[in-house]
């Protein structure tokens, strides 16, 4: 027989009238590069969604980003039949719902709320290399919301699989037999149809009232420029109808529901969707924070009275200056932001002027993947050139007379009488092999960790839980933990509160006119550092004036680092003949283009480029990019 | 002439000039002329030199450097030619200066024959100077009467340095011992003299640069030009210096060597009259290269040799309060800015295409820029504030006046002269003339 449903079975597996008993709402859980979108994809053709001539590479990856960086941003859902023998071989249809999901720390939120919306997860785990920290982190989740865990063992077609090993691993973590865990092959399909059928047999399916008011929940939400806002959504209770209106509860705004339908994988219009089960919703509206994921969605006629749990907003925990390298380009990327906004509930923006950089926006972001994203996309959608200020994060600052300021910019951190400052912390999980529990001990330390507590994965894997400063990982803790671990350590984190910390601003000043890009708020113990890094980094950047430029980092009014430049003695060409006239001319026409482009801090002029290479050398900003990206490669 | 030839334009194969040359922006007749007369030949490169200059072995033979006053001619009589075609009108030659390379290495009556060429084509004025630059190896008592009887009124020795050290540093062969001689054999030959410095070479102590200023002041030469060392790309000395053989001359070592050049110079009654130029009086002023600094035309004979043809009129010579300000030729509405001010070009750098292209009737001609109002008023300022007599401040725009006064306040501009309307470089401002001219230029 066929898994793929025949004519008659499928029309018992209609979307908006499917019984509960029939559907299977899961996810993958999954760490980069492991093989996710490969296994959906494959998923995809044996269930017959996508033909193999037909079938994208990695169809679930929509934007380019996405598919070139091998990573899904924004989950989606795939409504895949699936027909399976019961125990009297006699053919049963099933509907499976596929809910992808965000591979990264800085979705945590999204990731529970895809999450939220399965009873069953695949933990999928490349047999080459065994599970990582945010894949572990993932798995802690999907366990905490009672989802039924499914250990796969991917990429078993490698010569560097060791299927048994990480068996035993993985059995370890979610407990069973490691003979359990299923061992699969996205690539050649080895093991897929065996999953499906796992699938359906360990998934639980879902429960709800149909008669209850409508409650659905919304776990993601995309803006397409065609169809406006398309709502992804898992409906809980009662049912959802074309042309009705519904209401979103957080905020209590209504809606007409245009289209509602699933997706197979293009969008396939349907008469509703009814309990258990996973579509999409498009109202009309514009924007994505119309319709927030982790809301609850219900009928305006006959609304549901309490909103399903879980629902928080998006909190921006990094922040950045993002700057446009030439200034004419300010008002491109404040209509590139809010293009951008349209599409991301996370990003928030406003703007802001600096004296080194000129206009540009203080720019919230979940975390340093998400800012890298959302730089990225500015640059490449846009085709501006950007410039960012090393990330920061939010500080809140009780001054004496107890007035609470919150800090986004380092810049504005009051001067004056401070009572304390806090700062965001978060608990951080390093997965690393077992010989480099020194190496990361050390380096926690010198990031102001404590050790929260430790475990061994197996014999050579050790999972180590910390409490960091969100500040210390935001500047280079990554980099760091890469070239101390040679590579092999694995890293996650959540936040977790804050604290009370030694937190000082220093400030850069060149003759005495403080440069705003370069402030930063660091602890008390690592002043003097940043202060002969930056002071030491912009001597050698700034070309010599007329008249001697001391650069100082400076406490409050107390100097902790000094440089000098130099005044500048000698310009001119010595010698000036027929000859060398359209050379010297043509020197000059360069150097007075080069004047235009600079800024004039008091009386020094600054080259735009000095700027930029003072923020995005090795040890400031770009170090949180960096993050980003070894973060995703990994 | 420099080794990279700049981008430019195509010039027509007869070398014609453009239309306007001719036309109603014609160049004033009473405009002065200058001839340039380029010898690329040296017995020996040395390290720092990124002239257009080509040694016997370099070019195969050197059969050519025999052949070379006949194809010089040669292009005398293209220019004679092209500029009548233009519409000019025969000017009389005011200065003529061979320069190299070592003109010295070709016979005195090579350069003899050249100079006639230029005197039976356009006819030299009766107080035109001559100048030809000499290496001190490469002249006798007698090749410098030949030279004088031939027409030369001034000879300029590549001196560089009295330091034995220095010289080997800088590849020279001669003997520094020989300056005293040849200085003496070319004044009673009747030439005025000059002496060629250069400063900053790397490993040179101030007390070694202060030795080759002595020296060359105890010949009680009337003309000094010191030059900073600029060691460019493409030379053996970059190599080395990329290599870390030699250390890349620091721009403060050589600050402190310029005034230490100025104050002995000066004390020893030789005034700047330029940037890196000094002379005793006015008259030992090289006008050759004045008429350079001074936007002049001049036709510039010989592989990779530049000319240029104004549109302006010519700055008049003189000392500053006697100079007339030239109000209607100011920049901002001096005419409308499409309109070019002047035309440059320059030759084929290579001897043997420079040789074959007029042998076969062509004009040697390699690009040619013509230079917009905006470009002409750059080079305007940048090179007439190279000058003791300085700029009329009325030349330039509002903008470029409105910075004359923060350059006074930093002491790059003397106030004096400022109050009588000249910009005019003080000692620190002759060092950072470029700050100067990227401020009196400013859009």
């Amino acid at each position: 027989m066929s898994p793929i449903p025949t004519a008659p079975l499928s029309a018992r597996i209609q979307p908006a009238a499917t019984p509960p008993e029939l559907l299977r709402n899961f996810c993958i859980i999954a760490h980069i590069d492991h093989g996710k979108s490969t296994l959906a994809d494959r998923m995809l053709q044996l269930t017959g969604v996508v033909d193999e001539r037909a079938a994208r590479a990695q169809y679930l990856d929509r934007m380019d980003i996405e598919r070139e960086r091998g990573i899904t941003i924004k989950s989606q859902a795939v409504r895949m039949p699936w027909a399976v023998a019961d125990p009297d071989g006699v053919d049963v249809p099933y509907a499976l719902n596929m809910i992808d999901t965000p591979g990264h720390v800085d979705f945590t939120y999204e990731v529970s709320r895809s999450l939220a919306a399965c009873e069953g997860a695949v933990l999928l785990v490349d047999a080459a290399q065994g599970i990582e920290a945010q894949t572990l982190a993932n798995l802690y989740l999907a366990m905490e919301n009672e989802l039924a865990i499914i250990p796969v063992l991917n990429k078993i077609d490698l010569p560097a699989a060791q299927p048994e090993k990480y068996a035993e691993e993985i059995a370890g973590l979610v407990g069973g037999d490691p003979a359990d865990v299923l061992k699969v092959s996205g690539k050649t399909g080895a093991g897929v149809t065996e999953l499906l059928d796992r699938i359906v047999d360990v998934v639980p399916a879902p429960v709800g009232d149909a008669d209850a008011p409508a409650r659905a929940m919304i776990f993601d939400s995309v803006y397409d420029t065609y169809r406006g806002v398309v709502t992804y959504v898992r409906v809980v209770d009662g049912n959802l109808n074309p042309r009705e209106k519904i209401v979103m509860m957080s905020t209590r705004a209504t809606h007409e529901l245009l289209e509602i339908g699933v997706t197979s994988p293009e969008p396939i219009r349907t008469k509703g969707l009814g309990v258990g089960e996973v579509g999409y919703l498009i109202t009309g509206v514009k924007d994505v924070r119309q319709s927030k994921v982790g809301d609850t969605v219900t009928n305006a006629a006959k609304p549901a009275e309490i909103a399903l749990g879980g629902y928080s907003d998006p909190k921006p925990m990094v922040f950045s200056g993002l700057y446009p390298i030439d200034g004419s380009d300010y008002p491109v990327l404040r209509d590139a932001l809010d293009k951008l906004k349209l599409n991301d509930a996370a990003l928030n923006y406003e703007p802001e002027t600096s004296v080194a950089l000129g206009f540009g926006f203080r720019v919230g972001f979940l975390g340093l993947l998400h800012l890298e994203i959302v730089r990225e996309r500015l640059e490449r959608e846009f085709d501006l050139a950007l410039i960012s200020t090393a990330p920061n994060v939010v500080y809140d600052v009780t001054l004496e007379d107890g007035t609470i300021v919150t800090v986004t910019n380092p810049s504005e951190f009051p001067g004056g009488k401070i009572k304390e400052v806090r700062e965001p912390m978060v608990k951080a999980t390093v997965l690393a092999p077992s010989e480099f529990i020194g190496a990361i001990m050390e380096l926690c330390q010198t990031k102001r960790g404590t050790l929260g507590g430790m475990d061994y994965l197996s014999e050579e894997r050790v999972e180590m839980r910390y409490t960091l400063p969100l500040a210390e990982i935001v500047f280079d803790f990554f980099d760091q933990l890469k070239s101390r671990t040679r590579g092999y350590a694995s890293l996650d984190y959540e936040t977790s509160g804050d604290q009370v910390a030694d937190l000082v601003k220093v400030d850069i000043l060149l003759q005495g006119e403080q440069v705003d890009a370069f402030s930063a708020i660091v602890h008390k113990d690592k002043a003097y550092s940043y202060g002969v890094m930056m002071t030491g980094k912009l001597k050698e950047l700034i070309p010599r004036q007329q008249f001697e430029v001391p650069i100082q980092a400076a406490v409050g009014a107390r100097v902790i680092a000094r440089e000098t430049i130099r005044a500048i003695r000698k310009d001119v060409l010595a010698k000036c003949y027929g000859g060398d006239i359209s050379r010297k001319r043509k020197l000059l026409e360069k150097q007075k283009e080069g004047k235009k482009r600079m800024k004039t801090i008091g009386r020094v002029d600054v080259p735009q480029e000095a700027f930029i290479a003072a923020l995005t050398s090795e040890a400031a900003g770009s170090s949180g990019g960096k993050d980003a990206k070894d973060a995703k490669k990994r | 002439m420099s080794p990279a030839l700049p981008d430019g334009e195509p010039v027509p194969d007869d070398g014609a000039l453009p239309a306007w040359v001719g036309g109603s922006g014609a160049p004033r007749t009473d405009r002065r002329f200058g001839v340039y007369l380029h010898v690329p030949f040296c017995s020996v490169r040395c390290g720092y030199c990124d002239f257009n200059t080509y040694t016997a072995a370099e070019l195969g033979g050197g059969a050519s450097q025999a052949a070379y006053a006949e194809t010089a001619l040669r292009e005398i009589d293209l220019a004679d030619r092209v500029l009548r075609t233009a519409g000019l009108p025969p000017r009389e030659v005011s200065t003529v200066f061979v320069g190299g390379g070592t003109p010295t290495l070709l016979p005195a009556d090579d350069l003899a024959r050249m100079l006639d060429g230029v005197r039976t084509t356009w006819g030299l004025a009766h107080d035109a100077e001559v100048t030809t630059e000499a290496n001190p190896d490469s002249v006798t008592p007698a090749t410098l009467h030949r030279l004088a009887e031939a027409g030369f009124t001034r000879v300029s020795f590549g001196m560089q340095s009295a330091v034995p050290h220095v010289l080997a540093t800088l590849e020279r062969t001669h003997d520094p011992r020989r300056i005293p001689d040849v200085v003496s054999w070319a004044r009673d030959a009747g030439l005025a003299v000059s002496l060629d410095l250069i400063y900053g070479t790397p490993g040179e102590s101030v007390e070694d640069w202060r030795t080759s200023l002595e020296t060359a002041l105890a010949t009680s030469v009337d003309h000094v030009s010191a030059y900073a060392l600029v060691v460019e790309p493409g030379t053996r000395m970059a190599a080395q210096v990329r290599r870390g053989e030699l250390a890349l001359p620091s721009d403060d070592d050589q600050a402190v060597k310029y005034e230490l050049a100025d104050e002995l110079l000066t004390a020893a009654g030789l005034g700047w009259y330029e940037v890196s130029n000094w002379a005793r009086t006015p008259a030992d002023r090289c006008r050759h290269n004045l008429a350079y600094w001074r936007g002049d035309d001049w036709w510039g004979v010989g592989p990779g040799a530049h000319s240029y043809v104004s549109a302006h009129a010519s700055v008049p010579q003189g000392e500053p309060q006697d100079v007339p300000l030239e109000v209607p030729d100011a920049k901002p509405d001096a005419m409308p800015d499409e309109a070019p001010v002047g035309v440059r070009w320059w030759n084929v750098k290579h001897p043997r295409r420079y040789a074959s292209l007029l042998e076969s009737g062509h004009s040697p001609a390699a690009g040619r820029e013509q230079l917009t109002a905006d470009e002409g008023h750059l080079e305007r300022v940048m090179l007439g504030v190279r000058l003791r007599e300085g700029l009329d401040l009325r030349l330039l725009t509002p903008q470029g006046r409105r910075a004359v006064a923060g350059l006074v306040a930093s002491g790059l501009l003397d106030g004096r002269a400022a109050v009588t309307g000249r910009a005019v470089l003080t000692l620190r401002g002759r060092l950072l003339a470029d700050t100067v001219v990227r401020d009196l230029t400013d859009a």
